[in-house]
């Protein structure tokens, strides 16, 4: 019998590779332990991940005991190399989604989907084993593979194809469900191995060898040419890139959606029941993320996450949902997959996203804000959008009064949150500035008295004279670290003195070994466990160091947050403060938009006056 | 013997477009339904480009045009016998789709110059799964939905084009 801690590897172990419609995580024991196709929230091919036994994995790696394992990104790419060193020999495994640049794909076909494995021996000898086990649909459905000879292993299923081409000779298992090869390569040999997903059309059969090299080849210019746009030239420029990439491997290309994470139900507490399914788009984070796009440089990108924002809102608009899938689609309804035994014995698994229905107030400033920020790049909105806009701006003033369910998606019922109300008077704000600029008509009168009653609700409320600090919800006296976004958003001067005791207070009861919890850990959310720090807020507390010019704590922090990467740079949502180890789902989209704004803010203030980002007037 | 000025071009033309495009829809359903990845819009157009997009765009149209061209076949049959009906048109796309599965579809990567051969692995230039016998590469339902999308289009034909005029009437 396996304990969990040997079955399963810590998240941090865990690198992501894609093609801006799916990825996949592979492990430092080269094994791809979580992939889904056609799309980041299509059923699993690959779910080790979230059951050792029986998820299935596709893993490359030497036979013999491994003395250390070594990996990198090759330069800025998203390929990945990991390199295994054994008592004869050194070998090194290629990772990659292939992609290219649009010519490409009109001068040859290309599979809708492939993973492309290069194993090479680098130094003396090593014996190499190779296991293909996929289980398509969450490990739902027991087919078997179909040998066609030099065109490779077909697992033909749903409309959809699986195929398996290997220059390491690989066999079917007896159930022929599973394939498995092993090779002895010697310094110089390099093999290819390629996994495709082609449906609802004749296959394209993957290509090994030269072309298999040239592809990789493409691929790593595709990736460098991308990272080279970045326009972001600060002290923090290789974890600013190797963000922005992360940030791009999650962005869903057909419709220019980025998606929260790529995977499902990794536990935010271990053995607790913080699994949820973040394989959606949230609008909660899109006017940062806009702003995180905007000022690297990657306008293309910008524009289609801005299309789709309003594309995608529009059919429910002026009603708002907290999230959406890649195409829009609202109905993401929430189930549990009882089969898996989930990440370390930590179940449920959920698919679909029970918090999709919640009502979120916030949402309303973050989508308004987003559609300020790309008016203030783009200098154009088209007519359609501008009446979306108003009617979004119409529904705050009708609803603001209602307690909702908050940023947090907390699962213990509606409270009047201090957040969302702020953000109710950011949209109406937004709105106004856009009418005066003639991109928008609104009844400002009706705007300006309710942005006046909001204003004065969250001054009167939402401020604890006896902490002296803004809290969670109105009349309340818990903190919570969405409160630092107050003068991100031009709510409130960070320098004012409610701020700035707002920031002390947080810092004393969120703050735990450099990182800051949301909330405190024993508030009611619904549920028992504890979670742990949450890596969006860190990069948050350290952006108000910067705009209170507090610049080498700021600066400080940042590395200090950093510094809780795993080695190639990337987040979970969650990190445990007391071990450093990463909780919940990875890697994680906001967590890399969160270090992007924080090093450009701090870089501008470094440049800039402080007081250039805020604009409001503040009266307290 | 049949003059083939009793032909009514027209009527074969226009029915042959409508059942070409019921074809069409009943193959793309089933390729939705996940029945089969058999799609002779995207075989044909890759024919003519490797672009995905393009090769659709292309082989849809193509497609058509073979589509209408095959009607006037099945009203040259209907003419040659002074006959058609439903049942008759159905029968003959019977013998339609079991020679496409039969004869065409295993000569397929013979023909086409991106398909791979079916005795040698892919080359850079040729890719394209091939159909296999009775195109069941392309999954088990491939051969039953094949016949009965060229069974609608013979039925329709049949049942439609006698209302055309001719020289049936």
């Amino acid at each position: 019998m396996h304990s969990p801690d040997d079955q399963y590897a810590p998240i941090e172990d865990y690198a992501v590779i894609g093609d801006c419609a799916s990825a996949a995580l592979v492990g430092t024991d080269g094994a791809i332990d979580w992939l889904c196709w056609p799309r980041f929230d299509s059923p699993s091919i690959f779910a080790a991940l979230l059951d050792a036994e029986r998820g299935g994995r596709f893993q490359v790696r030497p036979t013999q005991d491994v003395s250390s394992v070594e990996r990198r990104y090759m330069g800025d790419t998203n390929v990945l190399e990991t390199t295994f060193t054994t008592e004869t020999g050194v070998l090194r495994l290629t990772d990659l989604m292939p992609v290219g640049p649009p010519e490409a794909y009109r001068r040859e076909l290309w599979p809708t989907h492939e993973i492309l494995r290069r194993v090479e021996c680098v130094e003396g000898t090593v014996p190499v084993q190779v296991a293909c086990e996929p289980q398509v649909e969450y490990a739902q459905l027991d087919l078997s593979f179909e040998d066609r000879g030099a065109h490779g292993f077909f697992y033909n299923y749903d409309g959809a194809v699986l195929i398996a081409r290997s220059e390491v000779p690989l066999t079917p298992s007896p159930g022929q469900n599973a394939l498995y090869g092993e090779q002895t390569l010697r310094a110089g040999d390099r093999r290819f191995l390629s996994l495709t997903y082609d449906d609802e059309a004749p296959a394209v059969l993957p290509l090994l060898g030269d072309h298999a090299q040239r592809k990789l080849a493409r691929t790593i210019n595709y990736w460098r040419d991308w990272a080279g746009q970045c326009e972001y030239d600060g002290p923090y420029r290789d974890a600013v890139v190797r963000s922005a990439l992360t940030l791009k491997l999650m962005t869903f290309a057909p419709s220019g959606a980025i998606v929260a994470a790529p995977t499902t139900s990794l536990p935010e507490a271990i053995g607790g029941e913080r699994n949820w399914d973040y394989r959606y788009c949230w609008l909660r984070d899109a006017a940062l993320t806009l702003r995180a796009l905007y000022e690297l440089g990657y306008e293309d990108e910008g524009r289609a996450f801005f299309s789709w924002l309003l594309h995608t809102t529009r059919p429910t608009a002026p009603e708002l949902q907290v999230m959406y899938d890649v195409h829009g689609n609202t109905n993401l309804t929430e189930r549990t997959l009882s089969h898996l035994e989930g990440y370390r014995q930590s179940p449920p698994v959920r698919v679909g996203n029970g918090a999709h229905d919640q009502l979120q107030l916030d949402t309303y400033g973050e989508l308004i804000s987003a559609a300020y920020e790309f008016v203030r790049r783009e200098h154009e909105l088209d007519p359609w959008h501008r009446r979306l806009l108003v009617s979004l701006g119409n529904e705050v003033c009708a609803r603001w009064e209602e307690p909702d369910e908050g940023i947090w998606e907390v699962r213990s019922g509606r409270h009047h949150h201090t957040f969302s109300k702020a953000m109710c008077w950011v949209a109406l704000e937004r709105l106004l500035a856009l009418h005066e600029e003639g991109y928008v008509t609104v009844p400002v009168d009706r705007y300006r008295t309710e942005a006046a009653h909001i204003r004065a609700a969250v001054e009167e409320q939402g401020y604890n004279e006896e902490k002296e600090s803004y809290v969670a919800t109105f009349g309340g006296d818990r903190l919570d670290a969405s409160l630092l976004l107050l003068p991100t958003y031009g709510y409130k001067e960070a320098t004012s003195p409610r701020m700035k005791s707002t920031f002390a207070r947080i810092h004393e009861e969120l703050a735990q070994n450099g990182l800051l919890h949301r909330y405190p850990p024993d508030t009611d959310d619904g549920f028992t466990s504890e979670e742990g720090a949450f890596g969006l807020c860190s990069f948050w507390d350290e952006e108000m160091f910067a705009r209170l010019g507090r610049l080498d704590e700021a600066r400080e922090k940042l590395g200090e947050t950093i510094g809780y990467a795993n080695d190639l740079g990337l987040f979970a949502e969650e990190i445990d403060p007391e071990t450093g180890a990463f909780l919940g789902n990875f890697p994680q989209a906001f967590t890399h938009v969160g270090l992007i704004n924080a090093a450009i803010t701090i870089t501008k203030a470094e440049e800039e006056a402080p007081t250039a980002l805020h604009e409001q007037p503040d009266p307290q | 013997m049949t003059s083939l000025l009793a032909l009514n071009v027209g009527s074969a033309l226009l029915w042959g477009l409508f059942a070409t495009g019921l074809l069409t829809l009943l193959m793309s359903g089933s390729q939705g339904l996940g029945w089969s990845r058999i799609s002779f819009p995207y075989m044909i157009g890759s024919m003519f480009t490797s672009h995905r997009g393009r090769a659709m765009g292309i082989g849809f149209l193509v497609h058509l045009a073979v589509g209408m061209s095959f009607a006037l076949l099945y009203a040259l049959v209907f003419e040659s016998w002074q006959w058609a009906t439903w049942w008759l048109g159905g029968l003959l796309g019977v013998f339609h789709g079991l020679f496409l599965l039969a004869v065409l579809m295993p000569a397929l990567p013979d023909l086409h110059p991106r398909m791979a051969s079916t005795h040698h692995g892919p080359t850079p230039t040729r890719q394209l799964e091939p159909p296999g016998f009775l195109a069941l590469n392309y999954g088990r339902s491939t051969p039953v939905l094949t016949i009965v999308g060229h069974i609608v289009y013979g039925m329709l034909l049949g049942l439609f084009y006698p209302l055309g005029g001719g020289g049936l009437l």
